[in-house]
């Protein structure tokens, strides 16, 4: 662990009997107490999860909205100042280099949350793409530090801790300069477990008492420290995709179903023309749900069969703790696509019968 | 972690209780402990015959599958399939979970195992 990259929190860990992993080079907590209890707390009441390994990368300048609206695949031009937008980067293929939150602070002040793996990726290809736009772009990964609280029972305590009215933050929106236990903090109303919360960055060095006071706000509201293992099995569920799985260079936002956040109308952006011609062309293959008929987990990279030969492979599969199914996300032939369509997870060397279904598997509880 | 004593342990963190010719099998409490929640258990086929080394059944965990070993050759007698029904049973009481019960082939094959107090040291260098 002693080559890997540390959050703020890494030396308070034991304290709370984290178990540690290696994630895209950052030793982080992929669970505290368990999977389940944690992932269950979010569901039910609410967890609080480390996510400092996040990158965040501020683009300012006369140029950053058109050199933005350039770069990314959604439509800046609608978003208001303090909102939130979910968007793709994407390469001249149209694959996504990253997926990430933009944040509006005015039209020549954005501050954009992109994945830890990606970080200076992103960053590289950005300053790679300024070109003619006066923008300075400047990479503050390593000065914050991110907590997410997340539940139905986030808001009430973080409320806690703060005299600014947190029901004023709508739902992908921000404040910035709240204070929370006395901490200047960058508070968004944003998450990644499908349910209500917040994500709030900080000065790293601030990050141990917020999370300490965070924790002791909640501790009559049912609130426990999550890792990254209950923050893939709630995103999951969720439906919500991840970098690296669902999507990257090799998979488009289309094929990953998430064309929701590609604006072909707002004008040029890098990536649009390949991303055209494959919707004019039809997805020759799909992001879909599946839920197991045969009693076995599927997991990621597993074969998907159908018509006796491999049509695709699971991008993500668990037990999901909240439906008590084994379930998953797979990239597979178009053809095969449709909602009830059987298929086969191949499963330690056996085919194992599985049907294709909605891939919001939970419904979303977002307070808007 | 809990060591019983009277058992004997592989290296793979594996328990094996004797009682006369026959065996129970399961995995260790620092097993399910490093596993975490264990969500799914695949057992063998009554009757199969394992070597010692072969796969004698599967448990997942909500992150990862793990092939689980029989520590000596054996013929399945009987496999416990409340574990399957409710994986979480070897989470609470990994030494009363049982995998299976077989016949013994080779009782020499036990001298090689590690016995408790030995497993314990085995323990604290992992």
């Amino acid at each position: 662990m002693d080559n890997l990259k540390k959050t703020p929190l890494y030396e308070i860990y034991p304290k709370y009997n984290a178990k540690i992993i290696d994630f895209a080079g950052w030793a982080m907590p992929v669970q505290f107490e368990s999977i389940i209890s944690e992932h269950e707390a979010v569901r039910n009441a609410a967890g609080l999860f480390d996510v400092s390994h996040m990158g965040e990368i501020i683009v300012k300048g006369k140029d950053a909205f058109p050199f933005l609206q350039n770069l990314l695949t959604n439509d800046l031009s609608k978003l208001n100042d303090n909102q939130v937008l979910y968007t793709f980067m994407c390469n001249h293929n149209g694959g996504a280099i990253d997926d990430l939150l933009v944040y509006k602070y005015s039209n020549n002040y954005y501050l954009l949350v992109v994945n830890a793996a990606n970080i200076e990726k992103d960053y590289k290809w950005m300053l790679n793409n300024a070109g003619i736009y006066k923008v300075e772009i400047e990479n503050v990964s390593d000065k914050i530090a991110e907590l997410a609280i997340q539940g139905p029972k986030a808001e009430e305590i973080l409320q806690k801790l703060t005299d600014e009215d947190l029901s004023q933050i709508k739902f992908f929106y921000f404040k910035d300069k709240v204070k929370i236990a006395g901490v200047e903090c960058l508070v968004s109303r944003t998450g990644y477990t499908g349910e209500d919360g917040f994500e709030i960055y900080m000065p790293n060095e601030h990050a141990v008492t917020l999370w300490e006071k965070i924790l002791e706000a909640g501790k009559d509201y049912g609130l426990k420290p999550a890792g990254l293992g209950a923050r893939d099995t709630l995103r999951f569920e969720a439906g919500l995709p991840l970098y690296g799985n669902e999507l990257g260079e090799d998979i488009t936002p289309l094929e990953a179903g998430l064309g929701f956040f590609v604006k072909f109308d707002k004008g040029n952006f890098i990536g649009k023309d390949a991303l055209l011609k494959q919707k004019e062309q039809g997805l020759k293959r799909k992001l879909v749900g599946f839920e197991m008929i045969d009693n076995g987990i599927p997991r990621h990279g597993y074969e998907v069969h159908a018509d006796n030969q491999k049509i695709g492979y699971v991008t993500t599969g668990y037990f999901s703790p909240t439906l008590k199914k084994n379930i998953g996300l797979a990239l597979i032939d178009s053809k095969y696509a449709q909602i009830g369509n059987q298929i086969e997870v191949i499963i330690r060397n056996k085919p194992l019968k599985a049907v294709i279904v909605d891939k919001n598997f939970y419904k979303k509880n977002y307070k808007k | 972690m809990k060591v019983l004593e009277g058992l004997y342990y592989s290296k793979d963190h594996e328990w094996v209780k004797v009682e006369g010719d026959k065996v129970y099998i399961g995995i260790t409490d620092y097993a399910q402990h490093s596993l975490g929640n264990i969500v799914y258990v695949e057992l063998p086929e009554v009757g199969s015959e394992l070597s010692a080394g072969d796969v004698l059944g599967v448990v997942e965990s909500v992150k990862a599958a793990s092939d689980v070993y029989t520590p000596v050759d054996i013929k399945v007698l009987e496999v416990n399939n409340s574990l399957v029904e409710d994986p979480s049973l070897i989470n609470n009481d990994p030494y009363g979970s049982w995998m299976v019960i077989a016949e013994l082939k080779d009782k020499s094959q036990l001298d090689k195992l590690m016995k408790a107090d030995e497993y314990r040291k085995f323990l604290e260098e992992e």
